[in-house]
C-alpha cells in the first residue's frame, strides 16, 4: 500500500500567550512507494514522531491529506486505518501473556471479520514464528528481554496484516549489539511480509543501513528524500550533509574566486563556472588523500588507529567545529604524529554550500 | 543476643510503646472476654469460659447490630467503589474545570462527620414546623413522605447507606483518579490503534492496570464499613438501640460506657466476634482476588 502525504501540516497551539504556535509538521508532500522500508530521520524535536502519529491517526492534521493507496484516510480514526504501530517503549500490556498481547488486535475484530479462538491462535503462532518468539508465548512481558519485547510488539502490530506498519524509534531501547541484530531482523521481517513500513529514528546510521529510502527532516520541514546513498552523496543543504555520516563531514569557511575553491590561502579545487563568493566547503572524512604535495595543509593533532582504517585528527584555522577528521587506509600511516600534513581532495567528496542560505552550490 | 544488644536497644522505644499500647490491650481484651460475670467495682469474676460470647450472641440488640452492620457493608462497599470508579473515569476524561470538579468531589472528605450529619438532618428529618427537604420533594412529585429518621426500618437503612456512601466516596475518588492518571497513555494509544472499543479498553486494559488500587479500596472499604459507628450517631443520636440502628462497634461502646454499660466482658466478646468476622472476610477477599489483581 503506498502512502501519500499531501500538503500535510500539524500546528500545535501555543501553551501560553508568550509562546507561539509550534508547527511540528510543515507542508509535507511526499509519496511512500508500496512495500518499501522508509526511515524518517531527523534530530529530536523535528516532528518525525508527529508525522508518524498523523499517519497512524492518533493525531489529526491541521491541514492537508493522507492517502493509503487511492483511499483518503485523513478523517478515519486509527482503528479503521489498518495500521500497525510499534511504540518506542513497546507498550505491551503487562498483565497479558505474549500470546494474549498478540491476539488482542484480533479479538477486537467485529462482524464478518470475527475469528474463532483456534483461528486467532494459529494466526498468532504464525506471526510469532515470523519474529521468532513462538517459544515464549506463555510468558509475561516483564519476563522478556528488551529485544524479545520488541519482537512481541512487532508481532502484535503485524497480526492483523496492517496496510502500513509504523515504528517509533524501534531500536532506541536496545543495547548496541542487539540494535545491530534487530535492525537486520526488521529488514528481514519487512521483506518477508512486504508491508509498507515507516520507521522513525534520530540515528542516521540506523536509517541509512536498512531503509530503501530516507526522509530527512528538520524543524518540521522536509529537507530531502532519497535512497540513503544518494542523499549521502548528494545532500541538498549543509544540514543534511552534516546530519548524515559518522564521523561528521568537515566544514571549512571557504570562498570561490576566479574559478577556484579557496580554503585560507590555498586553492583546493577547480570551480569552473561558479559564481565568486563566500561558501562553506564541506569535505567528507573519506575525501582526504595524504600527499606531501597536497593542496590542503593542516596541522596534525593525533592519529587514531581503528585497525582497517586510521583516523587523522588535525586542525585548520578555517575549520568550523573542534577538529578535522579524515579516514584513510592504514597503509598511509604517517611516521610523525605532529607537524603539518598535506592532503589532496576527492572531488566528489567535497560539497559547496552558499554561506548564507546554506543551500548546495552545484 | 549479645551481638545484637545494640539493635535491641535501638528497638526498645518502639517495642515498649507497642507493647504498652497495643499488645497488652489486645491480650487484655482476650482475657476480659473469657472472664464471666466480671464486676468492675470489685474487679472479680465468677469463672472462666465462653459465657460472655453466649450472652452476646443471644442478645437481641447484638443480633440487630450484626444485621445492621452486614447490611451497611454489603450495600455500601460495592456501591461506593463502583460509583467512585465511574466518577474517577469521568474526571480523568474531562479537561475543562477538572480541578474544580475534583475539589467539589473531595469536599465531603474534609468536612466534619457531625456537620455532614446536620446537613442530612435538614435533608431527611421532619420537624414540628416543616417536612424534610426530601419529603417536600416527594410530595411535590405526588408521593407520600416518609419519616427517614424515626420511621420504618428500610427508610432509616436507606438514609444510613446513602450517608455512608456519600462520606466514603471522596477518598476513593481521589485514590482512583490518581491510579488512572498513572496508567501510561501509550497503552490506550496502542489499544486504539489495535481497534479496541472503549468498553474493551476499560475491561481489558484500564481495570487490570488499576486493579491493585481497586482491591485496596475494597479491602479497606469492608474493614471501614464493619467498624461503622460515628456515622450512625451523627444521624440517629447516641441511643442507637432505641432507633434500631446500632452497629457492632456501637454495641461494644454501649456495653462499656452506655446507659446499659459496665460490662467489659460482653464488650470484649463482641469486639472479638467483630474481629473474627473482619478477619474472615478479608481472608476471603485476599483468596478470591489472588488471580484477578495484577501487580505490575
Amino acid at each position: 500500500m503506498k502512502v501519500v502525504l499531501d500538503h500535510l501540516t500539524k500546528r500545535f497551539p501555543a501553551r501560553s500567550k508568550k509562546d507561539h504556535d509550534v508547527i511540528a509538521v510543515n507542508d509535507f508532500n511526499f509519496e511512500i512507494p508500496d512495500g518499501k522500508l522508509i526511515g524518517l530521520l531527523g534530530p529530536s524535536g523535528c516532528g518525525k514522531s508527529t508525522t508518524l502519529n498523523l499517519i497512524s491517526g492518533l493525531e489529526k492534521p491541521t491541514s492537508g491529506k493522507i492517502y493509503f493507496g487511492e483511499e483518503d484516510v485523513t478523517d478515519l480514526p486509527p482503528e479503521e486505518r489498518g495500521v500497525g504501530l510499534v511504540f518506542q517503549n513497546y507498550a505491551l500490556y503487562p498483565h497479558l501473556t505474549v500470546e494474549q498481547n498478540i491476539i488482542f488486535p484480533l479479538q477486537n475484530l467485529k462482524g464478518e471479520q470475527k475469528m474463532t479462538r483456534e483461528a486467532m491462535h494459529s494466526k498468532a503462532m504464525e506471526v510469532a514464528r515470523l519474529v521468532q518468539i513462538d517459544q515464549l508465548m506463555e510468558r509475561k512481558p516483564k519476563e522478556l528481554s528488551g529485544g524479545q519485547q520488541q519482537r512481541v510488539a512487532i508481532a502484535r502490530a503485524l497480526v492483523k496484516i496492517p496496510r502500513v506498519l509504523l515504528l517509533d524509534e524501534p531500536l532506541s531501547n536496545l543495547d548496541a549489539r542487539l540494535r545491530l541484530l534487530t535492525r537486520e531482523e526488521l529488514r528481514r521481517i519487512q521483506r518477508e511480509t512486504g508491508v509498507t513500513t515507516i520507521f522513525v529514528t534520530h540515528d542516521q546510521e540506523e536509517a541509512m543501513s536498512i531503509s530503501d529510502q530516507i526522509v530527512v527532516m528538520k524543524d518540521g520541514i522536509l529537507q530531502q528524500i532519497g535512497k540513503p546513498q544518494q542523499v549521502y552523496d548528494d545532500p541538498v543543504n549543509l544540514f543534511v550533509a552534516q546530519f548524515l555520516g559518522t564521523p561528521q563531514i568537515n566544514v571549512f569557511e571557504g570562498r570561490i574566486q576566479a574559478g577556484k575553491v579557496w580554503i585560507g590561502e590555498e586553492a583546493v579545487l577547480d570551480a569552473e563556472g561558479k559564481q565568486d563568493g563566500d561558501v562553506w566547503a564541506a569535505i567528507r572524512p573519506e575525501g582526504f588523500i595524504p600527499d606531501p604535495q597536497g593542496v590542503l595543509t593542516c596541522s596534525m593533532d593525533r592519529v587514531e588507529v581503528m585497525g582497517r582504517d586510521i583516523s587523522i585528527v588535525s586542525t585548520h584555522e578555517k575549520m568550523t567545529g573542534r577538529n578535522i577528521r579524515s579516514i584513510i587506509g592504514a597503509e598511509y600511516m604517517p611516521k610523525d604524529s605532529s607537524g603539518t600534513i598535506r592532503f589532496n581532495l576527492k572531488k566528489n567528496k567535497v560539497h559547496l554550500f552558499d554561506r548564507k542560505s546554506e543551500e548546495r552550490i552545484k | 543476643m549479645k551481638k545484637n544488644l545494640k539493635a535491641w536497644l535501638y528497638l526498645l522505644p518502639a517495642i515498649l510503646f507497642l507493647g504498652v499500647f497495643m499488645v497488652y490491650p489486645l491480650v487484655d481484651v482476650c482475657v476480659y472476654s473469657l472472664e464471666e460475670n466480671y464486676n468492675f467495682a470489685r474487679q472479680s469474676f465468677t469463672g472462666v469460659g465462653l459465657g460472655n460470647f453466649h450472652h452476646v450472641l443471644s442478645d437481641p440488640y447484638f443480633v440487630q447490630a450484626l444485621k445492621n452492620t452486614f447490611l451497611i457493608v454489603i450495600i455500601t462497599v460495592p456501591l461506593s467503589t463502583g460509583l467512585s470508579l465511574l466518577i474517577a473515569l469521568g474526571l480523568s476524561s474531562i479537561k475543562p474545570l477538572k480541578n474544580l470538579y475534583q475539589t467539589v468531589f473531595f469536599l465531603p472528605y474534609v468536612t466534619n462527620t457531625l456537620a455532614v450529619g446536620l446537613v442530612f438532618m435538614i435533608l431527611f428529618k421532619n420537624t414540628e414546623y416543616s417536612q424534610a427537604m426530601v419529603n417536600l420533594l416527594i410530595t411535590r412529585l405526588g408521593g407520600t413522605g416518609v419519616d427517614f429518621i424515626e420511621g420504618p426500618y428500610w427508610a432509616k437503612m436507606f438514609v444510613m447507606c446513602f450517608y455512608t456512601i456519600w462520606v466514603v466516596m471522596p477518598f476513593k475518588i481521589l485514590i482512583l483518579t490518581s491510579a488512572l492518571a498513572s496508567v501510561n497513555q501509550d497503552y490506550y494509544k496502542a489499544a486504539r490503534v489495535d481497534g479496541a472499543s472503549s468498553g474493551r479498553i476499560f475491561w481489558k486494559i484500564t481495570l487490570p492496570m488499576i486493579s491493585p488500587t481497586v482491591f485496596y479500596l475494597i479491602i479497606t472499604g469492608f474493614i471501614g464499613a464493619f467498624k461503622a459507628y460515628s456515622d450512625e450517631v451523627a444521624l440517629f443520636g447516641t441511643n442507637l438501640n432505641a432507633a434500631g440502628m446500632n452497629t457492632i462497634v456501637g454495641y461494644v461502646y454501649d456495653m462499656l460506657y452506655g446507659d446499659s454499660g459496665g460490662f467489659p466482658g460482653y464488650a470484649a466478646a463482641a469486639a472479638l466476634i467483630l474481629f473474627a468476622i473482619v478477619f474472615t472476610i478479608t481472608y476471603i477477599n485476599l483468596t478470591m482476588s489472588r488471580n484477578k489483581v495484577q501487580y505490575m
